[in-house]
This record gives structure tokens, C-alpha cells and sequence, in this order.
């Protein structure tokens, strides 16, 4: 039966239909919905783990204890899980081991662009790329396949245009696939340098063998069609080339992307006049064709950065004119997501933004805090980094005199995922960083998914709930206050307080992400126009309900509103009234 | 190359294009038809600008929707409407909801909302639906919830596929209880 499934449904689909028993994950842009599909299937364990490397180790675990493995993480993602990848590569495995790594060209929802087909080559491991939804989900029962033939972990790579755009695909019912053995092989397993040594010469091995497999890999095929032109290409990029060239040009369609199958392209080659390369992102391909001495053209024409379209390659191709923009001189404001109303990270940068502290920012919502009107974060550079980054700002303050005190702010998802040793870094190095953490119970930002503080798993079940207090308590922290985050008063005086504390502080600014479910109702606040005076001062919270109107007055929106009241409380007038909803819950 | 027809929906993150895109999905999966669609995620829920490109015919390569090709456009905002109108076809349709969402910029006073929006649209778009979903939804359905589904009644009945069709996805797609005040909907939005 046919089902209209994203790349991401698909692949979730692939576990499924391929015997898959256990799988794990960290939510990341464009990755999330491959573990959120996968969950439901009670034939496969599921998890959030705590970070990538972590969920990498525990799918190494499992495919050791011979079970079929899948781990699923954004192209940012597969950095972190890069130290257990490089090995693992050399231990292989036992049950299959797929690793799903989702890039983001144009980052959409990322704070980077990177090529991952780069990780392939470099951590020696095969590596497949989908072209729509039907292959993302048959490559997954090939990449088992490969993966237990050829004692390897194997990287399935897709892009948000795979991730996120749904195609028709045919659905069958699942294979078992039992448990296999375990063996204890310490020549395989422990990497030890004796060991490694001898494992490293099974990679090359291996690599030779799969470069041979490739050569018949049904997924790479010649398509031919006219011989004046050929084009070589992969994943999404394919697509392009066949909307733009047509069905007419030839086409050598590489799904094995590394290693790559020489005397196919070498044959393909031979039987076109003029040979390109078609792909998104760093010249992957065509560096290697190169390589193998065949004159090729590729990023002389194609970009090297942001999605490809098939726009771009009638432009570039054709010098095809793209379509006259009639709105060009119109100026339309922009739509920039904004923080949520009743956001419970918008009074802590509300007063952040005040105290004209430097904020080291972290990644999740709270990134938005950088726009206006709160302005209040001065960086962004990935997951945990608010802590270290704070850390070391205000050791040059202590070592040079110079006032370098400044805040980290991390989410309570970021804090498990990648906080913790940056906070033992601190105490142990006799730092005196203040770090808020931003607990809103959920990691919001990719869609709600439970983490170590939240109580629950991934499949639903209650688990112990870690508390932040009791962890940097734990690692040292001694300085520990825990504020409600919409009492504006309360956490100002516990920021002022960590800043003068000597020593690393810690401020827990705790209030549900105002998206969850089952809230308490706190009501709406209201403006009392005869109170007003038009100051604005409610409009530099920057929440979305508050409306200002042509005639300077402002009005809240009252499906929008959630009764949080950090616009009452900033109003000097008080002019903005609480109506209706139960206790401050 | 066999006929591709090219849909765009837009609107604003949080204004529920979900349930449309979900239905007019299993309309196009129900007639056989080889479908692509696409959309980014993300970022895009905390009220940004939101597109998804449907692309449908006997065979689809590419999943996206290229500037000047779109036969139809759905916009759920008057703003959305003006920002993807590059995307129309000279002779394309563009249904477009009466209905301003002032974006972050506007409510900071920062940039001025287009409230002449459907001026422009009517000058620019030779086919031209203007919807008013709130209202019919009120008046027609009995639930202002309704709203996407009276939008998308007014997409349908420029597609060429049979009402039945529409009827019957429509009604596998809502809650139960909410039926029949969505197929009021949609047959208010497929006259308006
Ligand atoms: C290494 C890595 N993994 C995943 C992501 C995707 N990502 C961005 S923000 C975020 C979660 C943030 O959750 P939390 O810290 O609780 O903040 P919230 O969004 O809830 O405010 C994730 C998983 C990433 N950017 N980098
Ligand atoms: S989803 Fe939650 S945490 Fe994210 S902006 Fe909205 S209220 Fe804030
Ligand atoms: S109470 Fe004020 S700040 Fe909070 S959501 Fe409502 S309008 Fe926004």
C-alpha cells in the first residue's frame, strides 16, 4: 500500500519493515520526526538519550548485544557523536548499525551549514544518500544489510528537502530480524592500540571490498539518454537534474556515495561528451572524480553553499532568467519567529537586558533572545558552550583586573546535553561564572521531547526526574538559587545576587514553556486604556500579544495572551489588569 | 515532460496550514496522482512565515515550486499573499484570506503592514479570490475553527477534482464531532 511519508516518516517506516529493534536519538532540525515516528511502533525500543555521542554509544551497545540499530541526529549532531564514530568504525559491529546524519543546507534552524558526506572519507565508513521518500525508506533495509555484511557502522545522509518533503511510498509489513549472539571479542571490541593496529587495516580492507560492491550496487545506475551531456549526482540534487535536464540527458545516479564505484563513473564518463557534476554543498563527488584523473565539471557552474533548486540550475545552466519579482519595491516586513506570548524565557532576558550584563547564549529558543526588542544575548555557538564561554570570559576579568563578569544561559535540555562538565569545569578551575538555567521543563525548540529532567520517556513512561539543584550542587556549585521565571522581581535580585557572589552561581529560572499542555489557566491580562498612558513601556517585553496601534495606543490580544503578567509588572502606570484564571500557578 | 501542477500554501507559523495540507494530500493521494510536497520546519513555529509546495501529476521529480510556476496559491495572510506572489504563474489563481497578522517589525513599530494588501493583489493578480474565513466560518459552519477548511473549499473548486473526493477526506481528517460543521465549511469556502 502507498502512504504519502516524508523522508523522515520513511525512514522511521525502514526501521520498522527491516527488523530494526532498537533506536535512539537526539532531536535536531531537520532529525527529530525519524525518532518521533519510530516511537510508536512497539516493536522497537526507542529513547531520547541525553546528547548524540550518547545515543551513538548506546546503539553500539545495542547492535553489539546483536540487536539491529538505528541512531538519528542533525548534521551538528554527528560532531558530537564523532568520538565513538571514528572507533566504531574500526570495531564494526554485530546486529546492523545504521547512523542517520540529517544536514541542513540554507540552515533553516541551524547555526552552522555543513557537508557531513566530508565524515564519510574521513571516519572510513560507507556511506548511502536517498533521493525522496521511497529510497530513504529501502535504504535502510540496504544499510542494515551492508552494514552486517561488511562489519560496518553505515551513514545514511539526507538533507532537509529529503527530511521534510513527503513522496509516495510502498509499505510492506515487517521482517523479524532475531537477536544475534553476543561473543566477547576484545580483538574486535577493545581498541587498544595492539588491537586498533590490526582493526585498522581491516578498515582499508573492507573499504576495498565495498568500493568493489558499489560497482553493482543496484541504487547506482546509469540512466542513458542523450551522450552530449551526463551528469553525476546524488541524493535531493538528482531530482533537480532530472526536473531541469529532463528525462532525456544521462544521468550516472550515485546512492553509494562513498566509496565510490570508480569503473562505473569511469565507464559513464567515457560514454558522454560532456561530463558534470550536480551537487549541493562542497564539491564531494566531484573532488574524488577528479581525483580519479576524469575531467569534470561541477563548481565552476553549481554553487558551493545554501540549497540547490532547480531555479539555480536553470540559471546557471541555461541563463535562464528567473521570474520577475513584483513585489521587489513593496519593502514587506519580514516574519521573524519571535519568542512565544507568555514565554517564560522573555522576563529573564528582560532583565538581562537591564543589568547590561554580557550574556553567553546557547542554542533552543532562547536564541531568540538576541532579537529585538530584548537584544539581549551576545552569542550563539552550540549546544553547552554558554557555560565554558562564560567561564572563561570572566577568568580574563579576574586575571586582568578588567570587569569581564558575564552570564551563561543555557536550556534544561542543553544543560543534560552538554552543560554538565562545562559547570565541573568551572568549579574545578575555581571559576566564578554565573550560569541561568532556563528550565521550561521541555526542550521546546525542536517540538517538546522529554529529556532527563522531565520525568518521562520518550515512549511515555514515568522515570526518575534529575533536578538541576541536585546536579551543579553535586559538581560543586555551592551558590544555588531557583526563581520563578515570570517573577521579574525575584529573578533580577537573583542575577544581581550571582554576580556579586565570589564563585561559580548558578540561577535556575524554572516556568513551563507556555506550549505545554495541561498548564494551570492564569487568565488574561487586559489594559485599562484609562490608565494608559501610551509610555510603551510593556512593548520592550517584545511579547506578540501586546498590539500597538497607528494611534499610539496598545491593546493585548486575548487569544494570544497567557496570563503570564511580565507585561503588568514592567507597566509603571499599572494600567494592565489580571482578569480571570486561578492562583499564579 | 507530462503536466505537473504546481500549489503553494502560505500563511504564518501557529495559523494551523497543517490540517489543509494534511487533506489536500490525501486528496491528490486518493486520485492516483504522483504527489511531492515540501516544507521547513522549525524555526517556522514561533510565528514565522511558513510555505509548503505541493507538486502533483503523472510523475513529479523535484519536491519544490519554482518562482513563476505556481498554478494555484493559497495564502492564509494578506502579507503571506503579497511575499510568495513571485511564485504565481502570469494566469495562475491566488485565493488569499482577508486577514491581517502583524508580524514582530509592525508590532515594534519598526516597519509598516501592507493594509493596502489587497489593492496591490488585485492589481497585480488577474484571478483574484478574496476570502473572508473568519466570517464564513461563523456564519456558514458554526465554528470559527473551521476557518482552513472553508479556505481550502475555495482552493478546491479550482483543481478540477471531484467534490466526492474532497468530501470524503475532509471527513476522515477531523475529529468526528466536527464533520458536518467542516463540510459546511468547506462548501461555504468551494462557493465563496
Ligand atoms: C548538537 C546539537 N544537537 C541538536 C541541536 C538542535 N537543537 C537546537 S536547540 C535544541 C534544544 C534546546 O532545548 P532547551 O535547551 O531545553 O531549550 P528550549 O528550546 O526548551 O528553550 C536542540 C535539540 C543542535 N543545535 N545541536
Ligand atoms: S515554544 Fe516555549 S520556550 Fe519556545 S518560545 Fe514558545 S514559549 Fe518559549
Ligand atoms: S500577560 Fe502580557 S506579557 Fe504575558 S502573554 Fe499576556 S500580554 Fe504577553
Amino acid at each position: 500500500m502507498k502512504k504519502l511519508l516524508s523522508g523522515d516518516e520513511a525512514i522511521a517506516r525502514g526501521a520498522y519493515e527491516y527488523g530494526c529493534t532498537f533506536a535512539a536519538a537526539y532531536p535536531g532540525t531537520p532529525s527529530t520526526e525519524i525518532l518521533e515516528n519510530i516511537i510508536p511502533y512497539k516493536e522497537i525500543y526507542a529513547e531520547w538519550s541525553s546528547n548524540e555521542k550518547v545515543a551513538l554509544e548506546v546503539a553500539l551497545g545495542a547492535s553489539l548485544a546483536g540487536a539491529r540499530a538505528l541512531v538519528a541526529m542533525k548534521h551538528v549532531g554527528l560532531n558530537v557523536a564523532a568520538d565513538p564514530l571514528f572507533t566504531a568504525a574500526y570495531t564494526g559491529v554485530n546486529g546492523g548499525l545504521v547512523v542517520v546524519t540529517a544536514d541542513e543546507p540554507s540552515l533553516h534552524s541551524s547555526q552552522n551549514e555543513q557537508d557531513n558526506r566530508n565524515v564519510a572519507p574521513f571516519a572510513k565508513i560507507p556511506m548511502l544518500e536517498p533521493s525522496d521518500s521511497q529510497e530513504a525508506k529501502d535504504l535502510v533495509g540496504e544499510a542494515f544489510r551492508i552494514s552486517e555484511e561488511f562489519d560496518t557502522p553505515v551513514l545514511l545522509r539526507i538533507t532537509t528537502r529529503i527530511a521534510h518533503a513527503k513522496g509516495l511510498v510502498e509499505c510492506s509489513e515487517r521482517q523479524e530480524v532475531p537477536i544475534k549472539e553476543y561473543k566477547k571479542d576484545v580483538a574486535k571490541y577493545c581498541m587498544v592500540p595492539a588491537n586498533a593496529m590490526k582493526r585498522r587495516v581491516f578498515v582499508e580492507e573492507r573499504t576495498r571490498r565495498l568500493a568493489e560492491f558499489g560497482e553493482t550496487f543496484p541504487y547506482n545506475r546509469i540512466e542513458w539518454g542523450d551522450r552530449s551531456v551526463g551528469i553525476i549526482t546524488s541524493g535531493i540534487s538528482y531530482q533537480y537534474a532530472k526536473e531541469v535536464f529532463g528525462d532525456g540527458a544521462s544521468c550516472l545516479k550515485l546512492t553509494l556515495t562513498w566509496p565510490l564505484p570508480e569503473k562505473l563513473i569511469r565507464e559513464f564518463a567515457a560514454g558522454v561528451e560532456k561530463l558534470y557534476v550536480i551537487e549541493e554543498l562542497d564539491p564531494f563527488l566531484e573532488t574524488q572524480i577528479k581525483a580519479m584523473g576524469i575531467p569534470v565539471v561541477g563548481k565552476e557552474i553549481v554553487p558551493n553553499m545554501y540549497e540547490l533548486s532547480p531555479e539555480i540550475l536553470r540559471q546557471k545552466f541555461f541563463g535562464a532568467e528567473s521570474a520577475p519579482n513584483q513585489v521587489a519595491d513593496l519593502n514587506l516586513p519580514t516574519r521573524p519567529p519571535v519568542l512565544c506570548a507568555g514565554c517564560p524565557h522573555r522576563p529573564v532576558f528582560y532583565i538581562l537586558k537591564k543589568l547590561r550584563v554580557p550574556v553567553m547564549g546557547d542554542i533552543g529558543c532562547y536564541g531568540l533572545g538576541l532579537q529585538p526588542p530584548l537584544e539581549a544575548v551576545d552569542t550563539t555557538i552550540c549546544m553547552g558552550a554558554s557555560v565554558g564561554m562564560a567561564h572563561g570570559f570572566q577568568k580574563v576579568g579576574a586575571w586582568s583586573g578588567l570587569d569581564r563578569r558575564a552570564v551563561g544561559v543555557i536550556g534544561d535540555s542543553t544543560f543534560f546535553h552538554g552543560g554538565m562538565p562545562g559547570v565541573a569545569d568551572m568549579v574545578f578551575n575555581k571559576g566564578g561564572g554565573v550560569l541561568l538555567v532556563l528550565d521550561n521543563r521541555t526542550t521546546a525548540m525542536t517540538g517538546h521531547q522529554p529529556h532527563p529532567g522531565s520525568g518521562i520517556t520518550a515512549k511515555g513512561e514515568p522515570t526518575v526526574e534529575i533536578k538541576i539543584e541536585d546536579v551543579v550542587r553535586a559538581l560543586g556549585v555551592e551558590d544555588v538559587q531557583t526563581v520563578d521565571s515570570y517573577d521579574l522581581k525575584a529573578v533580577e535580585a537573583a542575577v544581581r545576587h550571582a554576580l556579586e557572589y565570589d564563585g561559580p552561581s548558578v540561577v535556575i529560572c524554572r516556568r513551563a514553556c507556555a506550549l505545554l499542555k495541561g498548564l494551570p489557566d492564569l487568565g488574561k491580562a487586559v489594559i485599562n486604556q484609562e490608565k494608559c498612558t501610551k509610555c510603551h513601556a510593556c512593548l520592550r517585553t517584545g511579547c506578540p500579544a501586546l498590539v500597538s496601534h497607528p494611534d499610539g495606543s496598545v491593546t493585548i490580544d486575548q487569544t494570544a495572551c497567557n496570563g503570564c503578567f511580565v507585561c503588568g509588572q514592567v507597566c509603571p502606570f499599572g494600567a494592565i489588569e489580571k482578569v480571570g484564571g486561578g492562583e499564579r500557578g | 515532460m507530462a503536466k505537473v501542477t504546481n500549489v503553494l500554501l502560505v500563511g504564518v507559523g501557529g495559523q494551523g496550514t497543517i490540517l489543509a495540507t494534511r487533506v489536500l494530500a490525501g486528496v491528490l493521494v486518493e486520485e492516483g496522482f504522483d504527489v511531492k510536497m515540501s516544507e521547513v520546519h522549525g524555526m517556522s513555529q514561533r510565528g514565522g512565515s511558513v510555505v509548503t509546495f505541493v507538486r502533483y501529476g503523472d510523475k513529479v521529480y523535484s519536491p519544490l515550486v519554482e518562482r513563476g510556476t505556481a498554478d494555484l496559491i493559497l495564502a492564509f495572510e494578506k502579507l503571506e499573499a503579497l511575499r510568495y506572489l513571485p511564485y504565481l504563474k502570469p494566469e495562475g489563481t491566488l485565493v488569499v484570506n482577508d486577514l491581517a497578522l502583524l508580524p514582530a517589525p509592525v508590532l515594534l513599530g519598526k516597519a509598516e503592514y501592507p493594509y493596502n494588501a489587497l489593492d496591490i493583489l488585485k492589481q497585480k493578480v488577474k484571478d483574484l479570490v478574496v476570502v473572508d474565513a473568519a466570517k464564513l466560518a461563523e456564519e456558514k459552519a458554526g465554528n470559527v475553527r473551521t476557518q482552513n477548511i472553508v479556505l481550502l473549499g475555495a482552493l478546491a473548486k479550482r483543481m478540477d477534482i471531484p467534490p466526492g473526493t474532497w468530501e470524503k477526506v475532509v471527513s476522515e481528517n477531523v475529529p468526528p464531532k466536527t464533520v458536518e460543521a467542516n463540510l459546511k465549511a468547506f462548501w461555504a469556502g468551494w462557493e465563496a
